[in-house]
């Protein structure tokens, strides 16, 4: 276990590297950074001067380590559009996008954890079928496409909730719904065949035998059993609902991260970019070692190499 | 005997008779429903110019938001109505189609090939290759992909060809991983020690005796791929840094319709529509490809 938690962190360290590396690789291929700070005016000493000053004559890979050093102490230069350090612009932005991921979250959870079990213990009935095929939809259906259409049904037909912006719990509904929407069908695919699976078990079949109420079999026996593996997968999901922030966040027009990562896209803002890749690389990363490593204790079947 | 006979053709069916309770079967046993859009699709995709009669890229400014035909105020010139710039959405759409598809395609194939190679080479030389390679593959699926992709756009500006190549970096990784798995099994079977008695080079066993073994595989995991690349591909179109307009991409349509839900809904409606059926059908698609050809793959999906 220890062996399996080392290799991990290790691994965890180099995935890092390599996303800075392919950062710092792509902001030397937008060229030379005196071409947008100065302008025609110029003179050749002032040009150098500056060069001396950005490290641009140094060597290649002296110039990556200083990025580096810079980086992890949150450097990230300054923002082209804001004129401030691109951190403290990401910054501002965090709290819109995990109060969206949490919503999304609560979300995927309340829908996706009781239609699964639900369509495990009514298995091949109505229910099932229609909770099955929401799963089978949650996977096709293009994000922007849903929130749009939320809009169009909620907003602008029915007027019960606001189209977009960020402000009290109304402002949650829609937005939470678009992002949560696949994780909740991730949800449901997993509880389903979790559940299946325990209630299918000896111990099930024994509760069964013994007269235990089947609805304290369902929900408390097999549903405590059957828990393990979303909630290993919750981790996972965690990590995709932070990129598909990015979609949801653009049509619901979120003040978040990811909006701020497309807004740096069409204003050519290439350190606040820098900064929003690493700060989700290492968020994502993260996640994933700590679900791999939960994965590896809660289930001491999976193999450690 | 007989009773396992009877219990089988229980389970089919067979006491439901007649054409309904036939076609049924039929449509249970084979994917008819997705077949008949990936059919419809590949029919639009191709034949494009053909099936349409207005230009998808310029429009009529007199007509400009029109609504379908059957709604007051459509005409039968328009069957899907116009968008703000009064071009016809049905003809976008079929135009729309021929993109995904070639990009699809097009990233397939690369993809494919590349990742195949990768995972041919990393099974069968095995060791420190193989360590390389595959730490090689977490490494493309450990980082977030959109946020890259919108980095590389960034630098290298939106176009047709950065989409594919950013497209291929997202599909490889999938083929290299599951067919350096199959190679790895193969390789220790005793046809592949004769062959190598024989005196069979690397490259020989590899394309001779290996890849055909791994070739289900392949295109398994390729159909299982096609409909996650056309909405990754729709995701980024949507977002303004895909394929660069006027081209009808179906992202790009739903974008442009985000601003008109409140006067002319259907120039984002249908479009998304056209996304979500595709894609669902190459899903359904992909899975029936799974469990028909190589029910090992189940895990894959699941």
């Amino acid at each position: 276990m220890r062996k399996f938690i080392v290799r991990r962190s290790i691994y965890m360290v180099v995935v890092v590297f390599a996303a800075t590396a392919l950062v710092f690789g792509l902001s030397r291929a937008t060229g030379d950074p005196r071409d947008v700070l100065l302008d025609e005016y110029t003179t050749l000493e002032q040009y150098e001067a500056w060069g001396e000053k950005l490290g641009l004559n140094k060597p290649l890979v002296v110039q990556y380590g200083i990025w580096v050093g810079n980086a992890a102490r949150g450097d990230f230069g300054q923002s082209l559009g804001h004129r401030t350090n691109s951190l403290d612009v990401i910054l501002t932005r965090i709290p819109a996008t995990l109060q969206l991921t949490a919503g999304s979250f609560v979300f995927a959870f309340i829908v996706g954890v009781p239609l699964g079990v639900l369509s495990a213990v009514r298995r091949g009935s109505a229910l099932d079928y229609g909770g099955r095929s929401f799963a089978l939809f949650g996977q096709a259906l293009p994000p922007f496409w849903l929130g749009i259409m939320l809009i169009l049904i909620f907003a602008v037909r029915l007027g019960w909730l606001p189209p977009f912006g960020r402000g009290g719990i109304e402002h949650y509904v829609l937005p939470s719904v678009t992002l949560g929407w696949l994780a909740a069908s991730g949800f449901l695919r997993l509880m389903r065949s979790a559940m299946l699976e325990v209630l299918d078990s000896e111990f099930v079949k024994f509760a069964r035998a013994k007269g235990v109420n089947a609805q304290r079999i369902i929900w408390k026996h097999a549903l405590r059993n059957a828990m393990l593996a979303p909630l290993t997968y919750a981790g996972l999901l965690l990590a995709g609902l932070i990129t598909g922030a990015v979609v949801t966040e653009t049509v619901f027009a979120w003040p978040g991260v990811g909006r701020l990562a497309v807004q740096s896209v069409y204003a050519n803002d290439f350190p606040v970019m820098t900064g929003v890749v690493m700060m989700s690389t290492v968020v994502y990363v993260v996640l994933n070692f700590i679900v791999d490593i939960a994965y590896a204790y809660l289930d001491p079947r999976i193999r450690f190499y | 005997m007989t009773a396992i006979q009877e219990s089988g053709s229980y389970e089919l069916g067979a006491q439901r008779t007649g054409t309904l309770a036939a076609s049924w079967r039929f449509m249970r046993r084979w994917p008819v429903i997705p077949g008949v859009i990936l059919v419809v699709l590949v029919v639009c995709a191709v034949f494009a110019p053909l099936l349409t009669t207005h230009n998808h890229e310029w429009g009529d400014l007199r007509a400009i938001n029109t609504p379908p035909a059957w709604l007051e105020g459509g005409t039968m010139k328009y069957w899907l109505g116009t968008d703000d710039l009064g071009r016809d959405i049905l003809t976008r759409i079929i135009f729309g189609a021929r993109i995904s598809l070639q990009i699809a395609a097009i990233v397939l194939v690369f993809g494919a090939v590349g990742g195949a190679v990768i995972g041919l080479v990393a099974g069968y030389f095995a060791g420190q290759v193989d360590e390389l390679l595959m730490r090689l593959v977490d490494l493309s699926l450990a980082i977030p992909f959109i946020l890259v992709a919108l980095a590389v756009l960034i630098v290298f500006g939106q176009s047709l060809e950065v989409i594919i190549v950013l497209l291929i970096m997202f599909s490889w990784g999938g083929f290299a991983r599951q067919v350096r798995a199959e190679t790895l099994s193969l390789r220790t079977l005793d046809y592949i020690a004769l062959a190598k008695v024989a005196g069979a080079g690397p490259l020989l066993i590899l394309s001779k005796h290996i890849l055909p073994g791994v070739i289900n595989t392949i295109i398994v995991i390729a159909t299982l791929q096609v409909g996650g690349l056309i909405l990754t591909e729709s995701i980024l179109s949507y977002l303004g840094v895909g394929i660069p307009p006027p081209t009808p991409a179906w992202g790009v349509m739903v974008a442009d319709g985000r601003d008109y839900l409140d006067t002319a809904w259907w120039i984002a409606l249908f479009p998304g529509l056209a996304i979500f059926l595709t894609v669902l059908a190459f899903n359904f698609l992909g899975d029936w490809f799974r469990d028909r050809f190589d029910p090992r793959l189940r895990q894959l999906s699941n």
